[in-house]
């Protein structure tokens, strides 16, 4: 009888087990089905561009001639250009609610803050950067006496700022309050003031997290495709300044893919389709290395 | 303390007959020093009361301890007996909802007075926790660590302190080969007479210790209790300990602590063989606790 029953809970716990496997797997499944399909899909331009498509800046649907150079460009040098730019704030605030409010109203507040900040639909920020933001760097690139396009590099790597703030700053807050105490202790037994724990034991401590929290939040920049379409400029060419009109390899895709015609020209969005996902993954898998290292350095 | 000595060197001078005329030679003044420590309280704490938001830690404490004594402060879990050693370098003020009301006198001055810098304060008090707690540093680096903070930056005087701190942690002749080595190679033991040295490298009067031996093996904590006994002659020492046999060992006087109140205080020897109180006596014969 006892047997029985527990060959009976074995086979239920073995079914269990399994539907949760195949469930899973379906995870995997999709992860590459979308890498094969693009890379099938993207046969066709590999075979007419080559190596080219990499180092190229022509882009030129008439002659079927492909370069991704200028949109590879655009794309590192707004999401670079964001992360300078959220850096300094991600620290700061990471700061705040990591050493000095780690609880209590005012960091409960700043957490739904910058939950709902994350939760703002991109073209919202499109629109905001459109109306509010473009006619003030207008008026600056007037008094700097570069062109006044408005719309460019710096203006989407702004709103790109405003966007991944809520990633980076979650996660350097949460690499600061993982700190062991007793380290934090330790220098404050020796006198230490709260400005140098945090700059003798804690930055050197969360150092490697607060990088690797930028680099995923660098992952979402590089993807993030309606604000920035809005905002970059669309210009085929490899910007000469900051404030100039560039583009990026999402907001070509999402521009040009209802437009395009011949196999060809479809054949080379999707590869760079490829493209964006391979450096996106290549992103987030270096974060994730250096993540694993600070988990390991903490124990 | 000089400060002090020199408003009441008459007082203390006179009842031993000394005619206070010239220069006092500096076996006098020593002298009339140790007196003077005799005669005063290191550290003192009158109607003391602790909350940690609306839990009340610590419940009127009266306590007096005197210069290069070592006092035991032991109890069951949660009875504020680590509160009560956190009052003397502020390290509970760390704490979000930390509330203390009394006074709290580290040779007569208040530290929770408001001229009082928390950072200054921490530098005359030494802490060693219950976990060894080094830097992720070299062992050379983490004595430094308080010299450093403290904007030394004299070479030979920091190489001079820390060979002499890690002499006094009992620790010199192990590591001093290896000064550059990280300091998390060392063995728990090792870790924590480092911390010793670390703490003790910045000169403090008062050394405060928080089960400095509840992670360590018996060896090592028998070298701890050596060394604090030898570190009794330049330092006052507060030490938290579980341990019972450790207190007796240690400590010239104990305190227990039950329930955030001070239930006895007496010379450690009376409060092994000979306590006054029901719950002391229920506590050190294991029956509670």
């Amino acid at each position: 009888m006892m047997a029985a029953k527990s060959n009976f809970f074995n086979a239920e716990e073995r079914t269990f087990r399994l539907s949760l496997s195949a469930i899973a797997l379906i995870l995997i499944l999709i992860l590459v089905g979308i890498f094969c399909t693009l890379l099938s899909a993207s046969i066709p331009s590999i075979q007419a561009s080559g190596w080219k498509f990499l180092f190229s800046s022509a882009w030129d649907p008439v002659t079927n001639d492909f370069g991704s150079l200028p949109f590879l460009v655009g794309t590192l040098l707004t999401s670079l250009l964001a992360l300078l730019m959220v850096l300094p704030f991600s620290l700061a605030i990471g700061l705040f609610l990591g050493e000095y409010y780690t609880e209590g109203r005012v960091s409960q507040t700043f957490k739904s803050v910058i939950e709902l900040l994350a939760g703002i639909p991109s073209v919202i920020y499109g629109f905001w950067g459109l109306f509010v933001l473009v006619p003030i760097i207008r008026s600056i690139e007037t008094s700097v006496g570069v062109i006044p396009y408005g719309i460019g590099l710096f203006t989407a790597s702004f709103v790109l700022a405003i966007m991944i703030m809520p990633y980076a700053v979650s996660i350097t807050r949460q690499v600061i309050t993982m700190v062991p105490r007793h380290l934090k202790e330790a220098a404050y037994s020796l006198g230490a003031t709260r400005y140098e724990v945090i700059q003798k034991v804690v930055l050197p401590f969360s150092r490697s997290g607060i990088f690797a929290g930028i680099l995923l939040a660098l992952g979402r920049a590089l993807g993030e495709t309606m604000a920035v379409t809005m905002l970059i400029g669309n210009t085929h060419s490899i910007p000469h300044n900051i404030f100039a009109p560039a583009n990026t390899m999402p907001s070509v895709i999402a521009n040009e893919f209802t437009e395009a015609v011949g196999t060809i020209y479809t054949s080379a969005l999707i590869e760079m389709a490829l493209l964006l996902f391979i450096v996106t993954a290549i992103v987030n898998f270096i974060g994730r290395q250096i993540i694993k290292q600070f988990a390991y350095d903490d124990k | 303390m000089n400060g002090l000595f020199g408003e009441r060197k008459r007082e203390v001078i006179n009842p031993n007959g000394v005619e206070v005329t010239g220069l006092l030679s500096s076996e006098m003044l020593k002298m009339a020093q140790y007196k003077e420590n005799e005669r005063m309280n290191k550290l003192q704490t009158k109607n003391v009361n602790c909350w940690y938001s609306d839990f009340h830690a610590l419940r009127d404490i009266n306590m007096e301890m005197k210069h290069n004594t070592v006092t035991a402060l032991i109890g069951p879990s949660g009875c504020g007996k680590s509160t009560y050693l956190r009052i003397f370098n502020r390290m509970n003020d760390l704490i979000e909802g930390f509330r203390l009301e009394g006074e709290v006198l580290i040779d007569n001055k208040d530290i929770f007075a408001k001229d009082i810098r928390i950072n200054e304060l921490r530098k005359k008090v030494g802490m060693v926790f219950q976990k060894p707690n080094p830097f992720p540093k070299s062992i050379f680096e983490n004595v430094a660590y308080g010299l450093r903070v403290n904007g030394v930056t004299h070479k030979k005087f920091i190489k001079e302190t820390v060979e002499r701190s890690l002499k006094q942690a009992a620790l010199w002749e192990e590591v001093k080969d290896k000064l550059d080595k990280n300091a998390l190679s060392l063995s728990g033991g090792q870790q924590q007479r480092l911390c010793i040295a670390r703490a003790i490298a910045i000169e403090p009067s008062v050394v405060l210790m928080d089960e400095p031996t509840s992670a360590l093996d018996p060896i090592s904590s028998a070298k701890i209790e050596e060394l604090i006994w030898e570190l009794k002659a330049k330092y006052t020492i507060l030490i938290v300990t579980h341990n019972m046999q450790q207190a007796a060992r240690v400590s010239d006087k104990t305190a227990f602590f039950y329930l955030g109140e001070l239930i006895e205080y007496d010379d450690t020897k009376t409060i092994f063989t000979n306590p006054k109180k029901e719950k002391t006596q229920n506590y050190i014969t294991g029956r509670f606790g």
